[in-house]
């Protein structure tokens, strides 16, 4: 098989703060292949963004600090790389949308300048061609008046329609990759579905990978292929989608499974949702053993005294539970 | 319900029609603020005032040519008259002409050293701003440490100090000019660099500066293209208040006679020579009084209504 288009190794993020050292990302794997979707889900802190954000290098250092471990992009190690050469990188083959779409577009711009700014600023063209390009962007995002909507504002546009325009922007230079950071948190249902199938549709249409960040287990089986479970800034199940909601191994990811509503379920019944009983641990100096140890239905005492390392159950599903 | 529907959709075409021409134009937040400007009306009315008196400092040697030290002691201290309308001086130089020469200097004065301050107080600030730790501290430290420098008997001391070493460089009005803007510039920087500073925390951690640096911005971009802009709104406030300030420091010093040389006249050397003759002549006094104040406030106002058109919090 061909080399995967990002392969992330072992990477360590951790913070330095004034308590100590924060290990958001904590010895994390994950690959993806070209034209792929892979959803990364979790709770809140348990590092998904903030391994998102390094691939891309967003991290502010100090504190943030790379401990160990490897980001390879077709093969190179990005982590080495200043801020020069990364900035080719970023948009030209590796784009990021993030959740806040309300406070993602600078307001003293139109959203076309914004767009056109980024196409200008990779692809060497003039200014009136570049705002050509930010129009067929919006046009290409379906928003309605294309033409029109360039020299607008972004107060003149909904929630729904700025993460189009977010969109428009991250992929006006075609990458490779697609990092969608909670791109619908902050969407109501509808438009959450509408911006999910414009990302499927702009997948299709430039054959980028998509790497998807998110903690709704629903959008993650409609939408990806394959998906990456982590726990407080470990990997702890990787499967594709169908084995994981088919046959989760570990009890964090049945935990998750089983806190989805479901209509079909419950109703008539007096049922009670399920969730997780506790939070997600401190990432500070964490207790040796698995981390999910302590609000694990099924703990044993072997639980508390290494990790377990994640190992292959059935072919591309991996856990990290001794069970 | 469906006895509602035609009779809402016949309201909804005209109001349609009206809201239609007015989406076509859309409108930046700096077009939002000079409309909101506008509807200020004492700084509107400021506006008005303060272009006014340039347009008479600019243009009044051509309406009024009279020359600024043209001695006539037959016609000296007289109040005002046709030949001379703000009266004369001792010397019976004609205080309109001197006035309008002089409000040319008070008034480049106060632009040009609120230039030096804000310039100074961006680059302080943004670059504190940027880069937190101990550059932070250090500029702060500092910008801390000339909020505490006594500022009139500074000025003097410094005007004391470099004023003949200026004279020889610049000429005799020029070195005057540029000494008094950057000692006065100079000094007044702390505010707009404490202003700048708090932006520069808050807008860097803003959403939109990461997913400018996401897609590819290099740092000076992020910083004069995405963060600067949206900091500018509280820094026009500080400039135009440092502008009237820097008027009346100008004033000040020349009051004090450590401005200008004494034969060129400014708002504030005209006050000075008319104050030993306040009894018998109090009309010499009181025109450059008026000038300053009228320039001070009216610049004042417009800080007033430029802080409330910039505040988005404010309904206008």
């Amino acid at each position: 098989m061909a080399e995967p288009l990002l392969d992330i190794r072992g990477l360590k993020t951790w913070f330095k703060t004034d308590d100590g050292m924060v290990r958001a990302v904590d010895g994390v794997s994950l690959s993806i292949d070209r034209g792929e979707t892979l959803g990364v889900v979790g709770e809140s802190g348990c590092g998904k963004t903030v391994t998102a954000r390094s691939v891309l290098k967003l991290i502010d250092m100090p504190p943030g600090r790379f401990e160990a471990g490897q980001i390879l992009w077709q093969g190179r190690d990005l982590i080495p790389l200043d801020e020069t050469e990364m900035n080719k990188i970023r948009a030209r083959e590796i784009a990021i949308i993030f959740q806040e779409p309300m406070t993602s577009l600078n307001p003293v711009y139109t959203v076309g300048d914004q767009i056109a700014e980024v196409i200008e600023l990779h692809q060497k063209l003039s200014r009136k061609q570049a705002m050509v390009g930010a129009a067929d962007m919006l046009k290409l995002v379906n928003i309605p008046n294309p033409e029109r909507r360039v020299h607008d504002y972004p107060h003149q546009f909904s929630g729904g329609m700025r993460q189009r325009v977010m969109i428009a922007m991250a992929l006006s230079c075609q990458p490779k990759l697609l990092i969608a950071d909670e791109p619908t948190t902050a969407l109501d249902v509808t438009i959450q579905a509408q911006i999910l199938e414009l990302m499927q549709e702009m997948k299709e249409r430039f054959g980028m990978a998509i790497m998807l960040i998110t903690h709704a287990m629903g959008v993650v089986a409609e939408t990806t292929q394959r998906v990456v479970v982590m726990y407080a800034g470990k990997v702890v199940e990787e499967a594709p989608v169908g084995a994981l909601f088919g046959d989760p191994r570990h009890p964090y990811t049945q935990g998750l499974i089983r806190s989805i509503p479901r209509v079909d379920r419950s109703a008539g019944r007096q049922a009670r949702l399920e969730s997780i009983p506790g939070t997600v641990p401190s990432l500070l100096d964490p207790p040796p053993g698995c981390r999910f140890a302590a609000r694990c239905r099924y703990v044993m005492p072997a639980c508390t005294q290494a990790i377990p390392p994640l190992k292959e159950v059935a072919p591309g599903h991996k856990v990290a539970c001794i069970l | 319900m469906a006895g509602s529907t035609p009779a809402s959709l016949t309201a909804d075409t005209p109001a349609a029609a009206v809201v239609a021409p007015r989406k076509n134009r859309p409108t930046s937040p700096w077009q939002e603020a000079w409309r909101r400007f506008r509807r200020h009306r004492l700084a509107a009315a400021s506006g008005i005032v303060l272009l006014l008196l340039i347009a008479v400092v600019a243009l009044g040697p051509f309406i009024w040519p009279v020359p600024i030290n043209e001695i006539d002691f037959a016609a000296k201290l007289q109040g005002p008259s046709w030949a001379h309308p703000l009266g004369t001086d001792d010397l019976g130089q004609d205080l309109l002409a001197r006035l309008i020469y002089g409000g040319r200097i008070s008034l480049a004065v106060g632009l040009a050293a609120m230039v030096v301050a804000v310039v100074v107080g961006v680059l302080v600030g943004a670059l504190a701003g940027m880069s937190a730790g101990w550059v932070d501290a250090a500029l702060m430290w500092v910008t801390d440490l000339f909020l505490a420098l006594p500022l009139l008997p500074l000025l003097l001391l410094l005007m004391y100090l470099f004023r003949d070493h200026f004279k020889r460089l610049f000429g005799v009005e020029g070195g005057a000019f540029i000494l008094i803007v950057v000692v006065i510039g100079g000094l007044r920087w702390m505010q707009v660099a404490r202003l700048v500073r708090a932006q520069f925390l808050s807008l860097r951690e803003k959403e939109f500066v990461e997913a400018a640096r996401a897609l590819g911005a290099s740092k000076v971009r992020l910083v004069v293209g995405h963060i600067l802009p949206n900091a500018l709104g509280p820094v026009i406030v500080a400039g135009t208040i440092d502008v009237a300030a820097a008027i009346i420091a100008e004033s000040t010093l020349s009051f004090l006679g450590l401005g200008f040389p004494s034969d060129i006249p400014t708002w504030g050397s005209v006050l000075r020579d008319a104050k030993d003759y306040l009894d018998i002549a109090p009309h010499w006094a009181l025109f450059p009084g008026a000038a300053i104040f009228l320039a001070v406030i009216t610049i004042n106002f417009m800080g007033d209504g430029l802080r409330d058109a910039l505040d988005p919090r404010r309904v206008l």
